[in-house]
């Protein structure tokens, strides 16, 4: 991939970022133990799909390649089955370390432009964070209209069947103390950014 | 017994037919589930992509309130058993995590010190109530249904609480102990896809395809999993799989609970039958009697 890269500077900031945020999760201190050995990727259901497998993003975060990564499709087609986690034989968390890696993306603004999961994942916080509970209608249709406002018709017959099976709900559920949500996360807000 | 129920956003609106087969089959069985009162999302696996440290508070309020309950929390969603368990076990496990959340939660005046436990609701009728004793309860004998018993990733992956990661055989006893045939299936704890149905739908149809296809050539009637994710795929999303690839499948996907509640003798309404979109009334006719 010919994309442009990041200025070594903030490359080297990128993946120092990384690394220490890795170590904070709990035993992310192994993926220094990875031997590169492919079981993850050959147990990951969507590495067909991926530009950079799982191994290869180890081998690529360690030639100081991270922002590629971070640009591929790759760290979005993890449906987090956590097969590579429980199949790795250095212990490293490898679906812990993709949450990363899509935190930091998003942070950084660094994924692929096609990309429609982080798009997903942000306003499913947006509605969490205001609602308290998923309203998963409203998600599904501001995530169609932001990413691809034809994928709203199309999903329309099936939503017709949803709807008349009482599938659907128009009004969304909420959290009654939904300030105690918005206060703990406020108390995190130092540590985390917004 | 009761048990703190947290039945997750899911079972609230898209997949009420697992919550209604839950309750109704676990009070069947003498138990009582307990809703978790003023419960929130899990956060799932969206919000972990967004904020660590936030998605872990969220979900530890949820333990917060169970514990004040003195009880383990039960969830038939193994999405969020998944997401509440790690959160549980980060949280036991790291001195450093469990303050940081715990700090956040005492701006509420909660607080979680790990002493409950968070259970999958199959674990709890398999191991609390009891194979035998289900079987013992039961009013239909499931002779002659070809069952596939799919787990998913969720249930047992990251951690194996009471199964295997791999090669889970919980369901497989308790149908067969049902008098069900269950097949033998080796992709049972294969990845449905999950979310990205919704974010790049060709990966996961492919999953999906290959789900279904290794069900239909072990002459399965009907798949039975304890995951609404999973349910939805392979369910709602069957149309599209026949779309893309030229198959027609036309496989009925049913809860878990939904089968161990004809097994029980309950009615369709009781087990919500009819909500889902592959119809499944067919094939669970001649052990309904009627009663769909």
């Amino acid at each position: 991939m010919a994309e442009m890269q990041l200025p070594a500077g903030k490359l080297a900031e990128l993946s120092e970022r990384f690394l220490q945020d890795v170590y904070s999760i709990p035993d992310g201190e192994k993926i220094k133990l990875c031997l590169q050995c492919g079981t993850c990727s050959a147990s990951c259901p969507t590495s067909y799909a991926m530009d950079y497998t799982p191994r290869e993003i180890i081998a690529a975060f360690r030639a100081g390649m991270l922002d590629r990564v971070l640009k591929s499709n790759t760290v979005w087609m993890c449906a987090s089955c956590y097969s590579c986690t429980v199949r790795c034989p250095a212990g490293i968390k490898l679906t812990d370390v993709m949450y990363e890696l899509k935190r930091l993306g998003i942070e950084y603004g660094l994924y692929a432009k096609q990309a429609t999961a982080p798009v997903l994942s942000r306003e499913f916080v947006k509605m969490v964070d205001k609602h308290g509970r998923n309203p998963e209608l409203s998600l599904l249709g501001t995530f169609y209209l932001k990413t691809n406002p034809f994928g709203l018709l199309k999903m329309a017959p099936l939503g017709l069947k949803l709807f008349k099976r009482g599938r659907l709900a128009f009004r969304p559920s909420k959290v009654k103390k939904q300030y105690e949500l918005a206060r703990i996360t406020k108390r995190l807000e130092s540590k985390e950014g917004k | 017994m009761d048990y703190t129920y947290y039945p997750g956003c899911s079972l609230e609106v898209s997949n009420k037919a697992y919550d209604i087969s839950a309750r109704n089959v676990v009070k069947a069985l003498g138990a009582n589930l307990v809703e978790l009162e003023d419960w929130n999302c899990c956060g799932a696996t969206n919000y972990m992509s967004v904020r660590e440290l936030r998605s872990f508070a969220i979900s530890a309020r949820n333990l917060a309130l169970a514990e004040k309950q003195n009880r383990d929390v039960v969830t038939a969603c193994s999405a969020c058993f998944t997401t509440l368990n790690k959160t549980h076990s980060y949280m036991e496990g790291n001195a450093k995590l469990r303050g940081e959340v715990n700090d956040a939660l005492s701006a509420v005046d909660l607080k979680y010190d790990c002493k409950i436990k968070v259970r999958h609701l199959l674990d709890v009728l398999v191991n609390d109530i009891g194979i035998e004793n289900i079987a013992s309860k039961t009013k239909v004998k499931l002779e002659g249904l070809r069952v596939v018993p799919y787990y998913g990733c969720q249930l047992t992956r990251p951690n194996a609480t009471f199964d295997d990661a791999e090669f889970p055989t919980t369901m497989d006893a308790l149908f067969k102990a049902l008098g069900a045939e269950v097949v033998d299936y080796p992709l049972k704890t294969k990845c449905c896809g999950g979310m990205l149905m919704t974010t790049a739908e060709k990966v996961a149809l492919k999953l999906v395809k290959n789900l279904l296809d290794c069900a239909v050539k072990r002459q399965a009637h009907c798949i039975v999993t304890p995951c609404p994710l999973c349910h939805f795929n392979l369910d709602a999303y069957q149309d599209n799989v026949n779309k893309m690839f030229g198959t027609n499948f036309a496989v009925p996907t049913l809860f878990f609970t939904q089968l161990i509640g004809v097994a029980l003798g309950l009615s369709g309404q009781d087990i919500a039958l009819g909500q889902e979109i592959v119809p499944a009334g067919g094939v669970l006719s001649s052990y309904m009697g009627g009663r769909q």
